[in-house]
């Protein structure tokens, strides 16, 4: 076990017999333990599997490994929030789990010239199939009516009653990882920015963090406040827009016009920061690229204020709205037992009323927490996904106006970039979890010998929480299928990575 | 000199028929602080998609391709029963009531088989949402039917045609000691809602295929056929407007009552850009409760004239 903002030796993680490690996992996913990431690394003798657990409540990490060889008895069945890291090791590591419920693709498309049946395309699977008279399939997508990511869903329904919902997703795959390993050290940073467009604060964060953590680097205390800024600007921003999306999907016309406005103005602060809207190039290892002097600071703070003022005024006349209301109570209820027993994150979580946010349970840096406060409901249904965005509204516009006024009066006492050592220490494990706007966004990094990446594991929130929405649609209504979706908006390239 | 005046009207009708549909995006538009598109759309619209040329599914058949011109054709004969202006239609005759809901009807089988006919899951879909909506309406409109009948009848008028039971009979029978008739007012204003596919029962605008009950089945549609789909439906809201105005405009002189229903069509399609800006809509498994409301509403009124 080990301090989580702490790297560890490679060498030094136990090589268990796989039968231990998956006993080990099994027992402590029944207490308060997490499985944050469980991926294969390329080894001497054959493919190790590295598990990392995590305990928000003593704030430990562990690593276990194990080197199976190429199959191995799953765990799915005792402890189903590994399910999709199974079928993602057996796809890309050849490591069969045996006896997984549901071994399916996650995402493969076949190499250049190789063997489709090897390795199939996305969605080119068998699909599970209710049959009977009155029992008919939809399939939707993965080329929607919208502008919006392609992604495969099949129901099967009743009537207008939902049984069961397949999402097959994968088409937007680029071999994320693989790249990392493989790319020019300047080409890192960019890559980590666009493997969920929407979240390039959230994965950069986590990027940078990781390796900070690796080098033992601490950046400076103002440094850590910008990164916060932006992590809280991209929520405003992302929360005001699927607030607005929402809003669209029930109907209801001003909410979803304004925030569409709205959802500009947060992203115009942002790139006040750094250039980007999206916040692109403002982090680098070792703190950011461009620091906040005072008259910028002030008149963002300004900004910020005028429009978060903006966003609860239209978030309100939603929430007073008895339609909407109506429209959005009981509507994709997740369980809080189902939500536990996947492993969801974020949002969608605390939803369900799960204890969980990063932000407090495994802070990234000394700095006093401010406004920032957990929101949790307990009703698991749209209307408490909706509800948390708009509490975490109040909060983040708040924390964010604070840490303006904050770095504009303190602005030259301390720099905001830290010095990097030339290469990463070799043979060693860390890990960075950063609460993105959609949840936990979990990066691990191992490097070889000599002091490159022997291995790099992208976990995005989006790839716990789509079996999620699966849930949620269980016996739904189809025709609140977008809503639901609305509710999640999970990302289709950070799952599909 | 009657017939005339009535052809007139009719035309009028036929022309104004998708001004209202422009109403109601302007009314949209202002609310979301929009400028909008042009209140003349619609138009625009219909006449773009005439001159395209049209995409036709390869397992369609010759039912595909007539149920656009069936529900439209409908839809304009069942206008050409209705009182227009204040005028009496020249087709009126005892019981045509049955045959303008029937024409309606007609348009709405045409418009299912024709959605049916493409095979797309999505279409079967809303074919059968349509199906069911129009089903649990169609009682509801009976009911309005026979409450102002009833009502006639007890008044001693041997009225049985739209033309004598919507021109200005409603209000006299309001000042002659039947209020309840202004309950009907709520319940056409639901039906006007629901059978023209607009929130709260189904969004007009949306682009989500899986939430539609109307766009849903005419997605398969384009170009002339996708024209005269939007006329129908544009002569469909015209129908209910008129239905609803002869609930509330009193029989007046000749040029008054025509210009007052025409200025009672353009306030309703506000009232319905209002609703729809600021109500989200229903789930859709509610819609049967609010027209049961209406229709348990119009037996109620039913009731009251009967036992009087």
């Amino acid at each position: 076990m080990f301090q989580y903002q702490e790297s560890i030796a490679y060498d030094d993680i136990p090589v268990l017999p796989m039968e231990e490690l998956a006993r080990s996992v099994i027992e402590r996913c029944r207490r308060s333990w997490r499985v944050v990431a469980f991926f294969g690394v390329p080894g001497r003798e054959g493919t190790e599997l590295v598990c990392i657990l995590a305990d928000a409540s003593s704030r430990l990490l562990d690593a276990v490994r194990a080197v199976p060889g190429k199959r191995f008895e799953s765990l799915t069945p005792l402890c189903p929030q590994v399910h999709l890291f199974e079928r993602e090791i057996c796809e890309t590591w050849g490591v069969q789990p045996v006896g997984h419920p549901w071994l399916k693709p996650v995402r493969f498309r076949p190499q250049e010239g190789g063997n489709r049946a090897l390795r199939p395309g996305p969605a080119e699977t068998a699909y599970y199939r209710v049959d009977g008279p009155e029992v008919h399939e939809v399939a939707v997508g993965p080329v929607h009516a919208g502008v919006i990511e392609p992604g495969h869903f099949r129901f099967q329904c009743y009537g207008e009653n939902v049984m069961h919902l397949e999402i097959q997703l994968g088409f937007q795959h680029r071999d994320v990882e693989h790249l990392i390993l493989h790319s020019k050290d300047n080409l890192v940073l960019p890559l980590m920015e666009n493997i969920a467009g929407d979240t390039a604060i959230g994965h950069s964060t986590a990027y940078c963090t990781l390796v900070e953590r690796l080098c033992n680097v601490q950046p400076t205390r103002r440094a850590h406040r910008i990164r916060r800024l932006a992590l809280e600007l991209e929520r405003l921003a992302n929360h005001t827009r699927d607030l607005g999306a929402i809003g669209g999907d029930t109907g209801f016309l001003p909410t979803s016009a304004w925030n569409g406005r709205i959802t500009g103005d947060f992203l115009n602060i942002t790139s006040e920061l750094c250039g980007s809207r999206f916040g692109r190039n403002l982090l680098c290892p070792g703190g950011v690229k461009w620091d906040v002097d005072s008259m910028l600071g002030e008149a963002l703070a300004k900004r910020v204020r005028a429009a978060f003022r903006d966003a609860r005024g239209s978030v309100d006349v939603m929430l007073e709205s008895s339609s909407v209301l109506a429209r959005l109570t009981g509507t994709g209820v997740v369980s809080f037992e189902d939500a536990r027993a996947l492993g969801l994150v974020g949002m969608a979580a605390r939803a369900c009323g799960l204890d969980t946010d990063d932000r407090m349970d495994w802070p990234l840096s000394a700095l006093e927490q401010g406004p920032l406060k957990k929101h949790m409901r307990t009703s698991g249904d749209v209307l408490a996904r909706t509800l948390i965005r708009s509490d975490e509204l109040n909060d983040s516009a708040a924390s964010a106006e604070a840490d303006l006024h904050f770095l504009a009066a303190t602005s030259g006492e301390e720099g905001c970039r830290t010095p990097m050592p030339s290469a990463l220490p070799a043979g060693r494990l860390a890990v960075a979890m950063v609460e993105g706007w959609r949840g936990e966004i979990c990066h691990v990094g191992i490097t070889g010998k000599d002091g490159r990446w022997r291995a790099y594991k992208v976990v995005d929130p989006s790839f716990h929480n789509w079996s999620g929405l699966a849930m949620a649609l269980r016996d739904e209504q189809i025709s609140d299928f977008p809503l639901c979706n609305k509710s999640f908006n999970l990302s289709y390239c950070g799952h599909d990575l | 000199m009657d017939l005339r005046l009535y052809l007139a009207h009719f035309v009028l009708a036929l022309v104004l028929a998708p001004l209202p549909l422009g109403i109601i995006a302007k009314v949209k538009a202002l609310f979301a602080g929009r400028h909008g598109k042009p209140l003349l759309q619609p138009y625009y619209d219909i006449i773009k998609l005439l001159r395209k040329g049209e995409v036709i599914g390869e397992g369609t058949t010759w039912v595909f391709l007539a149920g656009p011109v069936i529900a439209m054709a409908s839809a304009v004969a069942a206008l050409a029963l209705l009182p227009l202006g204040g005028v009496s239609s020249p087709f009126a005759f005892q019981g045509d009531f049955i045959l303008c809901a029937y024409l309606l009807g007609m348009g709405r089988f045409a418009t299912v088989l024709a959605a049916l006919d493409t095979g797309s899951p999505f279409e079967g879909m809303g074919a059968s949402r349509e199906a069911l909506f129009g089903a649990i309406a169609e009682p509801v409109l009976f009911l309005v039917f026979l409450a102002l009948i009833g009502t006639a009848s007890s008044l001693g008028e041997g009225a049985l045609s739209l033309s004598a039971l919507f021109n200005g009979f409603p209000v006299t029978a309001w000042m002659h000691g039947r209020p309840e008739l202004v309950l009907l007012i709520f319940v056409m204003g639901v039906l006007l809602l629901l059978e023209n596919c607009r929130i709260p029962v189904d969004d007009p605008t949306t682009h989500l295929e899986l939430t539609m009950i109307h766009e849903v089945m005419v997605l398969d549609h384009s170009g002339p056929n996708m024209a005269f789909i939007l006329y129908g439906s544009a002569v469909k809201l015209w129908i209910f407007s008129t239905l609803l105005i002869g609930l509330v405009i009193p029989p007046l002189p000749f040029p008054a009552q025509a210009a007052a229903s025409l200025a009672g069509t353009a306030c309703i399609a506000c009232l319905v850009g209002v609703v729809e800006s600021v109500m989200a809509r229903l789930r859709m498994h509610v819609v049967p409760a609010l027209v049961g409301l209406a229709g348990s509403v119009a037996a109620f009124v039913l009731i009251l004239t009967l036992v009087r």
